[in-house]
């Protein structure tokens, strides 16, 4: 089973990534970009025994660092084998 | 004293943490690999060395905090034992929610690696004994995630107690409130980004980072 978790930098955390982004993005003459956050994507192939509550453990001991980032978890269980 | 340095894969200051340690204690400290479960008996003094352990890989210091002997580093620092932390050392702690906070990208995205005026913000800690307060000192930074970040009321207190150890005396990565190292609340555990072991002979071009190292073994003895 496919469970992506989504890591974003909290708001007020300085991306210095996403500005650098957001500056190349209008070097290429596109307009209308207001601002961009850079996060990350983590895919996670999991046994449907692993419940929601271990999901959000692993996010939160590991995956995500609660002090400067939020995560969302996704979870697919159509993909089910 | 005895002193130990954690090696992690992809720790590139550990060769000159041990160098610093010996000239400071007067005996060559123990290098530990970060999978051993066990911590060498009677240490006075764990340094957890610059470099880029896993690469980096997720966040700076995020799997080498979760390496097995970081839980014999987190109940060495809760039972008193000095915890030296520089640069990933301090990424290092901050993961393993030893010191509070966290280190970002610096803000201008680039790898900073000169040296660097700092002040000492406190010389009231272990590590700092051998600085007057507000002294300009200068130590070398080489680091791409330096960026201090905490937030607003944990930066009022950890400034309201004293555990700013060191400030950055000019522009550097971004750092609130320009915060170069902090100590924990026991004051026995430093994270800093500068890197006193780079500058502790005249060939170095200064020998202000020798003096935290005499300083702690001083106070430690």
């Amino acid at each position: 089973m496919k469970t992506r978790i989504h890591v974003t930098l909290k708001n007020g955390v300085l991306d210095p990534q996403g500005k650098a982004i957001h500056h190349a993005l209008e070097s290429l003459g596109f307009d209308g970009v207001n601002d961009v956050r850079q996060g990350k994507l983590i895919e996670l192939d999991l046994d449907e025994s692993v419940s929601d509550d271990d999901i959000e453990a692993m996010c939160r001991k590991l995956l995500a660092n609660m002090v400067i980032e939020n995560f969302e978890i996704e979870r697919d269980h159509s993909e089910a084998a | 004293m005895k002193s130990a340095v954690i090696v992690f894969p992809g720790s590139n200051c550990d060769r000159d943490m041990a160098v610093a340690l010996e000239q400071a204690t007067g005996a060559k400290p123990q290098m530990v690999w970060h999978r051993e479960t066990e911590l060498p008996d009677g240490l006075g003094l764990i340094a957890l060395p610059g470099g880029f352990s896993y690469g980096d890989y997720l966040r700076s210091g995020a799997i080498g905090a979760n390496s097995p002997i970081m839980r014999e580093v987190k109940a060495a620092a809760d039972r008193g034992v000095a915890v030296l932390g520089v640069c990933n050392g301090f990424q290092l702690l901050t993961e393993a929610g030893l010191l509070p906070g966290a280190l970002l990208r610096n803000a201008g995205i680039d790898f900073i690696c000169r040296d660097v005026a700092l002040t000492v913000a406190s010389s009231q800690t272990a590590f700092t004994s051998r600085y007057a307060a507000d002294e300009a000192i200068t130590i070398p930074v080489a680091h791409h995630d330096g960026n201090y970040f905490a937030d607003a009321d944990t930066l009022d207190r950890i400034e309201g107690e004293g555990r700013v150890a060191f400030r950055y005396g000019e522009s550097v990565n971004g750092s609130a409130r320009d915060i170069a190292g902090i100590v924990n609340e026991a004051g026995n555990v430093l994270g800093m980004m500068p890197h006193p072991e780079r500058m502790i002979e005249p060939a170095h071009g200064g020998t202000d980072g020798k003096r935290l190292f005499d300083g702690l073994v001083e106070a430690l003895s």
